[in-house]
């Protein structure tokens, strides 16, 4: 992180990795750590995606990591649960500690231990990408059914649930096709819940929604934000990181830059390349 | 409308040059209609194997495992390179000089189902390609091992993308099927020529086969269309 070419990154204020400046205290309602990255770099090729990133992130702390396209957020959140198979560093979520070793990346221990990592961190996508075979339900149950061996009944209860919290229990019984884009991603994150993970990967879940539809999704990630989900949140909305967000990450060309505090880091950034960011973001 | 009226004048010319012997025709058609139903069951059981040996084939060449991948690869390789009618005779005539001696039915269903399980492979290996990668992906990301991806999400909404395919081949395989009149299956072609040999009246015992074979790729094209249909239900 020190060794980026970026030229104002030598007056970097001195945050710790999880973002609080030390000495400080933490808002009350943040936990322990459950989420570590340590010195992750992703290679595509000859490309170099994510130059050393470390981050951390505290159990009910609203992570959202912000910056242009190509910064490498994207990457970095699906080096987390492992989508992308990062080429060096380590991902730890809630004691599941994972290296990095792109050529170890078909051995069945290793492959096992991405799979308890995935179990603890869910992931929503910008496609949704919900079972088109499967009704709403079902895409609900399947996982808690068949990987956690939960009883049928049991996943059921659960699953309506999250669908309360979702707002959507009186489409139990339709399939996806059916559905607006706002009430498939909303689908999407009562699927993600019904496995109870520990953590909250969002990938951009409104980028792919029509203007009038994101307002439905942003709510009900903030309601869960407000009510101590853990989140790590990769987004253009800006407005939503200032009200739901703990703290907010600014990335770019692969390395984090900045973060703390929304009211900081999006009012009153102290790099020049956030500032930057923030006004060609507000020109747009 | 067209076709009927086609049909009428074909039937027409023929009855013309004298040579139709209907009363010929009525008296052997039950016997020739009665193949009908080994080459139906006979193409009934080779599809479902077809199937099964193409989702296997395909998830092997799919597979990173070599062994599995090579496997696969020779398969479809070798039952491509060959004439179908070949592999028929190999199972039939040839397998017995090494001690393995089948009935001619199941012959000839082996023979149907590894030959269209090959080229089916290659269908279900395009099938299981078109599931968009994300679907793979949230099922990973919901811990799903990888047999329950395969099994649960990708290989259920590959079969949608397939279904037609699969009932062109089962078409096809409904005409393959008189191959197996060569080793004296007891099919609509075989009882054809029987009794079209028997009393010199080839050309009305062909007439038959034909069109029972016409009516029965009609039958199962409609029964294609609508299944087509309720698959369909539930996509975007």
């Amino acid at each position: 992180m020190t060794d980026t070419k970026l030229p104002d990154l030598g007056q970097r204020a001195a945050t710790t990795t999880s973002g609080y400046e030390s000495g400080t205290n933490l808002p009350s309602h943040i936990g322990d750590p459950i989420v570590k990255v340590e010195g992750l770099h992703k290679y595509f090729g000859t490309n170099h995606v994510l130059k050393g990133v470390d981050l951390e992130v505290r159990q009910r702390e609203a992570v959202m990591v912000i910056g242009r396209s190509g910064s490498g957020k994207t990457t970095l959140l699906r080096c987390i649960n492992f989508l992308e198979e990062p080429t060096i560093g380590a991902v730890e979520v809630d004691g599941v500690r994972v290296e990095a070793d792109p050529l170890r990346a078909r051995d069945r221990a290793h492959r096992e231990q991405i799979r308890q990592i995935r179990l603890r961190a869910g992931m929503l996508f910008q496609e949704f990408n919900l079972f088109p075979h499967m009704s709403v339900l079902d895409n609900c149950i399947e996982a808690p059914t068949r990987v956690l061996g939960q009883p049928k009944p049991t996943a059921i209860e659960r699953a309506e649930y999250y669908l309360e919290v979702v707002g959507l229990i009186e489409k139990r019984d339709e399939y996806p096709a059916r559905l607006s884009g706002g009430q498939k991603q909303r689908v999407a994150i009562a699927r993600a819940l019904c496995m109870e993970p520990k953590v909250l990967l969002f990938d951009e879940p409104t980028s792919a929604l029509d203007p009038e539809l994101i307002g439905e999704v942003l709510r009900v990630m903030e309601d869960l934000a407000h009510g101590g989900t853990t989140m790590i949140v990769v987004t253009h909305e800006m407005h939503f990181a200032q009200e739901a967000a703990d703290r907010v990450v600014f990335m770019e060309d692969g390395v984090v830059i900045e973060q703390g505090p929304p009211e900081q880091v999006l009012n009153d950034p102290r790099h020049q390349s956030t500032a930057h960011f923030l006004r060609r973001f507000l020109d747009e | 409308m067209v076709w009927i009226g086609l049909v009428g004048a074909l039937l027409f010319a023929l009855w013309l040059t004298d040579n139709i012997d209907t009363e010929w025709m009525t008296t052997w058609a039950p016997f020739i209609v009665g193949g009908a139903g080994t080459t139906i069951f006979v193409c009934l059981v080779s599809i479902v194997l077809a199937t099964v040996l193409a989702v296997l084939g395909a998830v092997a060449r799919l597979s990173s495992n070599a062994i599995l991948f090579s496997v696969s690869s020779l398969y479809v390789s070798l039952v491509r390179g060959t004439p179908l009618l070949v592999q028929i005779y190999f199972i039939f005539f040839a397998l017995p000089q090494m001690g393995i001696r089948l009935d001619a039915v199941l012959a000839g269903i082996l023979a149907l189902g590894f030959n269209y399980g090959a080229y089916m492979t290659e269908i279900f290996r395009a099938g299981i390609q078109a599931v968009p990668g994300g679907q793979r992906e949230a099922a990973q990301a919901l811990g799903m091992p990888e047999h329950l991806v395969m099994r649960r999400v990708v290989l259920p909404q590959a079969v949608r993308i397939v279904i037609p395919a699969i009932g062109n081949d089962f078409i096809a395989m409904i005409k393959d099927s008189a191959l197996i009149s060569t080793i004296a299956v007891q099919e609509l072609l075989w009882r054809a020529q029987r009794a079209g040999t028997r009393d010199f009246k080839t050309l009305q015992a062909l007439l038959i086969a034909a069109a029972i074979y016409w009516a029965l790729t009609i039958i199962f094209s409609y029964f294609q269309e609508r299944l087509e249909k309720r698959m369909a239900r539930g996509d975007r």
